[in-house]
């Protein structure tokens, strides 16, 4: 049997940004210090009528389209998001609506802090592995919050990313996956609260680092590879700083790890975010480069999979780049985005 | 007004995917779909289509007063599009400035959030456009 692969992919980021010394100048904070601290100049606002089932439904379309294929031949469909915009009601039916894969097919959410879109893409390679289904998708989308002048008002974004998995005429082969989780508090947020909370200096080591070097560790540990056999790799971006940092400690070069770093100019995407720096990174891949990819979620747990472009990606390049839509921005004010978030309350 | 739940969901296909129709006889589009061809009559055959979702601006108007619902945007832009398959529908235009629309501009389909009852309620959602790349 053939491997299971990307046939295609799609990404959407709203067009709003806001920059991060905006944000300072309203909370009396010094912008060079947190665009030096967090490694990030702005970040993605969505629009008044946007959430993460439209951004999701954006980059469902052009994964779609990007792959070729009928929509009705998709099987199953996973949103992974800690923004769907209901409590109870699946963002996934929204979605397969959308894209006229209904109704023949399995669909539901996901909740897994940000690896909640790495955990549909590995689902969908799951079903697809046992022969259930020929063609899944997985997707990773957020309009996360933080807490007005909470360090995370500064790098909370917006964005989506579709991955339409199967085994014909793939992109890219997914060659290996491997997963790590522990029961870790740091970072929640209970029912009905709308901002979250976390751990503060906590959510870095014993979540984000031990987590993310344990699914990297144990994918090379698994494909018997080491750094240097990958042309790139791809770590969750809260912010510009803790991939930068986690690279450095398994060794991996800059030049490995800036294709796939899109947070210092969006923001932290949450389920997105790893997704994203992915399909940028595929953006660019040459036949035959290896990919490293390694998410994480705070609760907590990584999601790594061991990726090689095919012979296809020349030929089959998206229309619609990371690089691209990131390009396309235009920027708002503090007041703006306070209305664009509804922290005005008319 | 507001429509009731089962309209709401019954024209979902149609709003979440701009379909309408299309006389097979005339060659006719029509959006929202119609059950007979108003040019053919009885000598009409109408099918479901698919819009592409492409088309141009034909009129529009900056609402700076919203109806109920629609606070948060305004101002915003309302304009009839003439869809590139020949039929005219009404929709927002989004993350436009509007001052800088102008009769003719290329607009493309977006899906987007239509209405939200409360903070309680149903999240409809469907079509609006955005100026072409
Ligand atoms: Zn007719």
């Amino acid at each position: 049997m053939s491997c299971v692969g990307i046939a295609g992919y799609g990404v959407s980021i709203p067009s709003y940004r806001i920059k991060a010394g905006e944000i300072a100048r309203v909370w009396g904070e010094e912008e060079g210090r947190i665009v030096k601290g967090l490694g990030l100049s702005e970040k993605s606002v969505p629009g008044l009528d946007e959430d993460a089932a439209t951004l999701a439904v954006d980059a469902a379309r052009r994964a779609v389209s990007h792959a070729g294929i009928d929509p009705y031949d998709i099987k199953s469909m996973f949103i992974g998001s800690e923004s769907h915009p209901y409590a109870v009601k699946p963002t996934a039916t929204i979605v397969a609506e959308a894209i006229g894969a209904t109704p023949n097919l399995f669909a539901a959410d996901y909740e897994f802090a940000c690896k909640a879109g790495t955990a549909g893409v590995i689902n969908t390679y799951a079903l697809i592995k046992s022969g259930e289904i020929d063609y899944g998708m997985g997707i990773g989308a957020d309009t996360s919050q933080g807490r007005p002048g909470d360090a995370l008002e500064y790098s909370a974004g917006a964005g989506a990313a579709a991955f339409l998995l199967g085994r014909k005429d793939v992109i890219a082969n997914i060659e290996g996956i491997y997963s790590y989780a522990t029961d870790t508090p740091d970072f929640w947020r209970r029912e009905h609260a709308i901002y979250p909370s976390h751990g503060g200096r906590f959510t870095g080591p014993p979540g984000y680092f031990k987590h993310v070097i344990g699914g990297a560790k144990g994918i090379m540990e698994k494909m018997g590879t080491k750094p240097r056999d990958y042309a790139y790799a791809v770590f969750h971006q809260p912010n510009g700083k803790f991939p930068r940092t986690v690279a450095k400690k398994l060794g991996f070069t800059a030049e490995q790890i800036e294709p796939g770093l899109i947070t210092p100019y969006i923001g932290n995407t949450y389920s997105a975010a790893t997704l994203i720096g992915l399909a940028a990174v595929l953006d660019a891949a040459k036949p035959g480069d290896a990919i490293l990819v390694a998410s994480f979620g705070s609760g907590a747990g990584s999601d790594a999979f061991h990726i090689e472009a095919s012979d296809l990606i020349d030929e089959r390049r998206n229309a619609y780049p990371v690089r691209r839509i990131i390009e396309n921005k235009r920027y708002i004010d503090y007041g703006t985005y306070a209305k664009h978030r509804r922290k005005l309350v008319l | 007004m507001k429509p009731g739940l089962p309209l709401l969901w019954r024209r979902t296909k149609e709003r979440y995917n701009l379909i309408g129709s299309k006389c097979e006889s005339c060659g006719t589009h029509y959006m929202p779909g119609r059950a007979v061809c108003p040019k053919c009559r009885r000598k009409g055959k109408l099918v479901e289509h698919k819009f592409s979702g492409k088309g141009r601006i034909y009129s529009y108007t900056v609402v700076r007063v919203a109806p109920e619902g629609y606070e948060y945007f305004v101002p915003y832009v309302l304009a009839i599009i003439n869809l590139d398959e020949g039929a005219k529908i009404t929709g927002q235009i989004v993350d436009a400035d509007p001052d800088k629309i102008e009769v003719g501009q290329k607009v493309e389909m977006v899906f987007r959030k239509i209405h939200e009852d409360n903070p309680e309620g149903l999240i409809t959602y469907g079509f609006k456009f955005k100026l072409a790349d």
